[in-house]
């Protein structure tokens, strides 16, 4: 295996990381493409903070090796690496203004004047904030907070940009705006990011890939898309989306016993109230409504089932006919085709 | 309505009173500093003067116990920096065994009257040959300022949150470069008032420094005492006044950098 690499993005190889006597990451291997804005998501302690702990050098690693714009960094401290952070509470310097915020990683590198000022400005700018740039962290929003972390982080040019749960911050309305704009911008720069989430809808909307970690492990690392279609593992087609499960095999439209799990997203169920090929009768139980769409619970001989329906919502009460249009097979916890 | 101007009336009058309490021995002081005799059943001074100001400034005794006190306190203060401020980073950023119970037993330390461990202290001196030297009164001024200048920066250390520090150091800063700029910048405020508080814990310090340094070294608080005794009472209220100076001085400087919790946040064990 090489030490250096031919990618310019991030590669993790088998990274170990043992705290206070519990492995919290074991064997851990990524490799993200240059340009690319991925997600590690996970419920808290799958191991995605130590994770993005270690790659911005907060913590060594026990085991293996990171390699950032085809360098090894292993070994290097914080400071010495081409990495930039924004803090899940921003973690702003109370004592300086919006624009010496921005311009500390600059003095840091010895720039002349002029030069940090323009690219203060242009930080700034780019973020929306130069109108307050000379207020302190604590005369702005947590909005406006963190686009100053954001411009903080930029202004250095790094080769990836780490962003720790950069949304759980912040108020529902602002969120999705904010998404979007990251988004934009990430891909204006081609900048190779990182994001820490535990919210799965935040992951899915913002990432051109998704890493699922469970204690310590990736459990599936791919696109969106890929993710709620075809998830790997039951744990993770359990973790992304609804699903309805059960135990046992799925043959001829109904559940029959057997050694794997069947798994089926509730948009996969079809509900008529005539007969059609594989479809069994069930009662509804519960109909609720879910904005632009609902939620109909109904039961059948071999368990409740799911349902997201647009139109010809049934009533509480009805017999209708349930079919399934695709399903997840899983034995011993992965997938077979 | 009645009620509420009686209750803002009986507020407004216990300030007063307060005021009074607090203020009133000073004013009389400053009066008193610049008459040239007032007793009683006169009702008012006999006449305004500076002399007692000229008797202070050329009377060499007094002269001396100013230049020392102005010499010793600086010295006292940065030397108290100089070993508590470490230890208060220790004790305040980091956690190891015995740091609760070093922190209390600094306490403890002032929580016995003074004057039995100052005898103590002058038998070990009369070994050394510090009694009566300049040394020997700074190190018991020392033993009064170490209370303030470990307490108080050890919470204003701790207080600096982590991740202030490794934002610095993610931004390209060495280890040295983020303790100055953020964590020693952030934790200003706390030093400030150690600083301001063991100036005067050392300024005002007169049973050690007796003690210790008479007949020799005399400083400002310890020439009181002969004052009282020897000259008019003008002339100690002259005194009183230029003792007072330093503090009214430093307090002005730094109140722009002290917040009222400052003090009260300094004495607790986290």
């Amino acid at each position: 295996m090489s030490r250096e690499s031919e990618n310019m993005g991030l590669e993790l190889r088998g990274l170990k990381k043992v705290l206070g006597g519990r492995v919290i990451i074991d064997d851990l291997h990524l490799v993200v493409e240059q340009g690319e804005m991925i997600s590690l998501l996970g419920p808290s302690g799958c191991g995605k903070t130590t994770t993005l702990r270690m790659i911005a050098g907060f913590l060594q690693a026990d085991e293996g090796q990171i390699v950032l714009a085809g360098k090894d960094v292993t070994n290097l401290g914080p400071d010495m690496r081409p990495s930039a952070m924004v803090f899940q509470n921003y973690a702003l310097w109370p004592h300086m203004s919006a624009a010496k915020n921005v311009a500390y990683p600059l003095k840091i590198k010895g720039l002349s004047k002029i030069e940090i000022n323009e690219k203060v400005e242009a930080a700034l700018e780019l973020v929306n904030l130069l109108h307050h740039k000379d207020s302190r962290p604590g005369q702005i929003s947590g909005g406006e907070q963190q686009r100053v972390a954001l411009a903080r982080a930029l202004v250095q040019e790094p080769d990836i940009l780490l962003l720790d749960e950069p949304l759980s911050n912040l108020d529902a309305k602002l969120r999705e705006k904010v998404r979007e704009d990251i988004r934009e911008l990430q891909r204006r720069l081609g900048i190779t990011t990182v994001i820490v989430t535990h919210d799965q809808e935040e992951a899915l909307s913002i990432s051109d890939r998704v890493a699922v970690m469970n204690s310590g492990r990736i459990e599936q690392f791919s696109t969106p898309h890929d993710l709620y279609r075809y998830p790997a593992t039951e744990y993770v087609a359990s973790f992304i989306g609804s699903l309805n499960k059960f135990e046992g095999d799925f043959i001829d439209g109904q559940v029959i016993p057997g050694p794997g799990l069947v798994g089926i997203r509730p948009e996969d169920v079809v509900v008529s109230s005539h007969y059609f090929e594989g479809s069994r009768e069930g009662t509804v139980q519960l109909v609720i409504p879910r904005g632009h769409f609902y939620e109909v619970v109904i039961a059948r001989a071999e368990g409740i089932f799911r349902v997201f329906m647009n139109e010809g919502i049934p009533q509480t009460g009805d017999r209708v006919h349930v079919g399934v249009k695709k399903i997840l097979r899983y034995i011993n916890g992965n997938l077979v085709h | 309505m009645k009620r509420l101007n009686l209750g803002r009336f009986a507020i407004n009058a216990f300030i007063a009173i307060l005021a009074l309490f607090i203020l009133g021995p000073i004013v009389w002081l400053a009066l008193h500093a610049f008459t040239s005799g007032w007793t009683y059943p006169h009702l008012y001074p006999n006449g305004i003067t500076l002399q007692w100001w000229s008797k202070v400034f050329l009377d060499s005794a007094l002269k001396t116990a100013i230049r020392n006190s102005l010499l010793i306190s600086p010295i006292v203060v940065l030397l108290s920096m100089v070993i508590c401020l470490p230890a208060a980073y220790a004790a305040g950023r980091m956690n190891y065994f015995g740091r609760k119970t070093f922190m209390v037993g600094i306490f403890s330390a002032n929580s016995f009257p003074k004057i039995g461990l100052f005898a103590a202290i002058a038998t070990l001196y009369y070994a050394l040959n510090l009694m009566g030297t300049i040394m020997g009164v700074i190190i018991v001024q020392l033993l009064g300022t170490i209370i303030y200048m470990t307490w108080i920066p050890a919470a204003a250390f701790a207080a600096v949150p982590k991740n202030l520090e490794e934002a610095a150091r993610d931004a390209g800063a060495s280890k040295f470069t983020v303790f100055r700029t953020i964590t020693l910048r952030m934790a200003m405020p706390g030093i400030l008032v150690a600083i301001v508080m063991s100036f005067l814990a050392s300024f005002d310090e007169a049973q050690g420094t007796y003690l210790v340094g008479a007949p020799n070294i005399y400083t400002m608080p310890t020439e009181m005492y002969s004052l009282v005794q020897n000259y008019p009472i003008q002339v100690a209220a002259v005194f009183s006044l230029l003792l007072a100076l330093p503090s009214v001085l430093l307090l002005g400087l730094a109140r722009k950098h002290i917040m009222g919790g400052q003090l009260a946040e300094g004495f607790q064990l986290k």
